[in-house]
C-alpha cells in the first residue's frame, strides 16, 4: 500500500537525493579536465617506443640539455628564492600606499605572453646601455618618492620609504653617469665575462621572471600564515625587526621555502618562449628540455619530441608532488 | 609610579582610541577591563611598543623614563600573549633563553636564571621539548617564563588564561600570582574575566 501525505499527494515513486545533480555536474568537470589532461599523457606515451626513449636518453646532445635543465632551472629556483623571502615578507608584514599597485606589478611576468617576456629581454640587453637603465631607474624611482611624499603628506605616513627610493634614485644617478657611453648591456656583461644573450647565462635569466613570480606568491602565503604575533613577542624580548625575521620567522618558513624553490624549478622547467628568444636553440649550447621538444618536432621527429616531452611530465609531476608534500603538510610550519 | 600612561591617543586600523590615561605604582598589579574592542589589548600593545606608528598623542612612561617612542627591545617589558605564541621551532629551554642570550648575558647567570625559572613554574622536566608536545597549561607557564626571563620593569599579560579548563585555568592563576609575588614585578593584565581580574589583581581599571 502506497504512502499518502497530508496533502492527499503519494510521494514520488523514486527519490533523488537532492545534491546528487551537483555532485553529478562536479564529477564530470574534473572527469573531463582531468580525463583530457591524462589523455594528453597517454597520447605520448602511446607515441613513445622503448627504442625511442633509449636512442633519446643514449643522444649526447639531449643528455647535455637534460644536464643544462637541471642546472639552470636549480639556479633560477635558488635565485628566485632569494628574491621572493624579501619581497614577499615587505608584502606581508609591511603596510605601505601603493603595496596593492606593487602587489600586481609582480603579478605581471605571469600574465604577460612568454614570448614578450623573451623579447623585452633582448631588447634590453642590446638595445639599452647601462646608463640609460640607471636614467629609467633613477626617474622611475624619483617619481615614486615624489608620489610617495604627496600621499604621506595626505594621510600623515611615514617618509622612510620615499626617503629611501630618493637615495636609491640619487645612486642610479651616479651610476648613470659614471657608465655614460659604455656600449650595450650585453656587451657591458660580455665584457666582464658574463655574456647573456645567446648564452646559457641567458636561460636563467629568461627563465627567472615568470618563475620569480611564482616564488613570489607562495612565499607570500607563507609569510600570511605565520602569525605577526612571534615577531612581537621576539621584539619584546630585544629583537630588532630584522633579528626577529632571521631567527623567528625564517626558521618557521622553510617549508614555504622549499615550495616556492620547487615551484620556480617547475616553472623554469616549462619555459620555452623567452628562452627560445634571448637564449636561442642552439644544440648542445643553450639547448634546454623545452627548446629539445621544439628542435625535434622542426626536424620533424615527432616520437623523440614525445619521448623528451614524457621526461619533461616525469620532472614536471616528480615536482609538483614534493610541493603536495611540504605545502600540504601545513605549508608554513 | 612605575607605568604612567598620560592622555593617550592611538589608532589601529579604524579603531580610535582618546585620551587614555592610566598610572600603576611599582610593584602593583593592575587589571584592565571592558567590553571587548574597547581597546584593552591595544593599549597593552601600546605600551609594549608594537604600536608605535599608531600613537598619535600622549606619552607613556615606565619607572620614570619616557618610553612612548623606544623600540618594543629596548622597553624591558616582558609580554605574554593571548595566544601564548611559543616559537614553534624552539625547545623550552630556547625559548627561556632567547631574550638573554640576545641581551649577550654571562653563560652562567642565564643558565641560573633559566635553571631558577624552570624550577619556579615546574618546568625543569619539559625543557627539552618543542611547544607542540606541550598542554596548554604548560605552554602558558613557558610562555610566563619566557617573558620574565630578562627581569622586566612590567609583566604585560593580555587575557594569558583564556582557553584553559577549570583546573588548569585556576593552577595556572595561581602560579602568575605566586611568579608576580616572588619576581617583585609590576603587572598589567588584561582580561575580560572579573573573577581571574580579582584573583591577580590588586586593582581593576574599567575601560569602556
Amino acid at each position: 500500500m502506497r504512502d499518502v501525505n497530508e496533502a492527499g499527494k503519494s510521494p514520488r515513486p523514486w527519490r533523488v537525493k537532492p545534491e546528487l545533480p551537483f555532485v553529478l555536474f562536479l564529477t564530470f568537470v574534473l572527469v573531463a579536465y582531468v580525463g583530457m589532461l591524462l589523455l594528453m599523457v597517454g597520447a605520448n606515451v602511446l607515441t613513445v617506443t622503448w627504442v625511442d626513449l633509449g636512442r633519446i636518453l643514449k643522444d649526447d646532445d639531449i643528455l647535455r640539455s637534460i644536464k643544462l635543465t637541471v642546472v639552470t632551472c636549480t639556479a633560477t629556483a635558488i635565485l628566485s628564492v632569494l628574491v621572493a623571502v624579501p619581497l614577499a615578507y615587505l608584502l606581508s608584514r609591511y603596510q605601505f600606499r601603493g603595496r596593492a599597485f606593487i602587489d600586481t606589478l609582480l603579478d605581471i611576468p605571469i600574465l604577460l605572453p612568454p614570448l614578450i617576456v623573451g623579447l623585452s629581454l633582448l631588447i634590453l640587453f642590446n638595445r639599452m646601455s647601462p646608463a640609460t637603465c640607471c636614467w629609467m631607474m633613477a626617474g622611475g624611482l624619483l617619481l615614486a618618492s615624489l608620489i610617495g611624499f604627496v600621499l604621506r603628506g595626505k594621510g600623515g605616513g611615514r617618509a622612510l620609504v620615499p626617503g629611501a627610493l630618493i637615495v636609491f634614485a640619487g645612486m642610479f644617478g651616479i651610476g648613470a653617469v659614471m657608465m655614460k657611453g659604455s656600449g650595450s648591456l650585453e656587451e657591458v656583461s660580455s665584457g666582464m665575462g658574463f655574456p647573456m644573450t645567446f648564452h646559457p647565462l641567458g636561460i636563467v635569466l629568461a627563465q627567472f621572471p615568470v618563475a620569480a613570480a611564482f616564488a613570489v606568491r607562495t612565499m607570500r602565503t607563507t609569510f600570511d600564515q605565520i602569525s605577526p604575533r612571534y615577531e612581537e613577542v621576539a621584539m619584546t624580548l630585544g629583537c630588532h625587526r630584522g633579528q626577529a625575521f632571521s631567527r623567528v620567522v625564517l626558521p618557521l618558513a622553510g617549508k614555504g621555502m622549499v615550495a616556492a624553490g620547487t615551484m620556480a624549478w617547475a616553472r623554469a622547467l616549462g619555459e620555452f618562449g623567452p628562452v627560445l628568444i634571448f637564449a636561442g636553440a642552439t644544440k648542445g649550447r643553450t639547448e634546454v628540455l623545452a627548446t629539445s621538444v621544439f628542435l625535434e618536432i622542426n626536424i620533424g621527429n615527432l616520437p623523440g619530441a614525445a619521448a623528451i616531452s614524457l621526461l619533461m611530465i616525469v620532472l614536471a609531476v616528480a615536482t609538483l608532488l614534493l610541493v603536495r608534500f611540504f605545502v600540504g603538510r601545513g605549508g608554513a610550519i | 609610579m612605575m607605568l604612567e600612561i598620560d592622555r593617550l591617543t592611538l589608532k589601529a586600523g579604524e579603531f580610535l582610541l582618546k585620551g587614555f590615561s592610566l598610572s600603576i605604582d611599582e610593584g602593583e598589579c593592575v587589571a584592565l577591563m571592558g567590553p571587548s574592542g574597547c581597546g584593552k589589548t591595544t593599549v597593552m600593545e601600546a605600551v609594549c611598543g608594537l604600536r608605535a606608528e599608531g600613537v598619535l598623542s600622549g606619552l607613556i612612561s615606565l619607572g620614570g623614563e619616557e618610553i612612548t617612542h623606544l623600540p618594543p627591545g629596548a622597553r624591558r617589558i616582558g609580554l605574554v600573549p593571548q595566544d601564548v605564541a611559543l616559537f614553534p621551532t624552539l625547545t623550552v629551554r630556547a625559548q627561556l633563553e632567547f631574550g638573554p642570550k640576545l641581551h649577550c648575558w654571562d653563560r652562567d647567570e642565564m643558565k641560573s636564571r633559566v635553571e631558577g625559572l624552570a624550577s619556579d613554574l615546574g618546568l625543569s622536566d619539559l625543557m627539552e621539548r618543542l611547544p607542540k608536545g606541550l598542554s596548554g597549561g604548560e605552554a602558558r607557564r613557558v610562555a610566563l617564563g619566557r617573558a620574565l626571563s630578562l627581569r622586566p620593569r612590567l609583566l604585560c599579560l593580555d587575557e594569558a588564561l583564556t582557553g584553559l579548563d577549570e583546573a588548569r585555568h585556576d593552577e595556572v592563576l595561581q602560579l602568575i600570582r605566586e611568579m608576580i609575588e616572588r619576581e617583585k614585578v609590576t603587572a598589567l593584565h588584561v582580561t575580560h574575566s572579573r573573577k581571574e581580574a580579582e584573583a591577580i589583581s590588586d586593582r581593576i581599571v574599567e575601560m569602556s
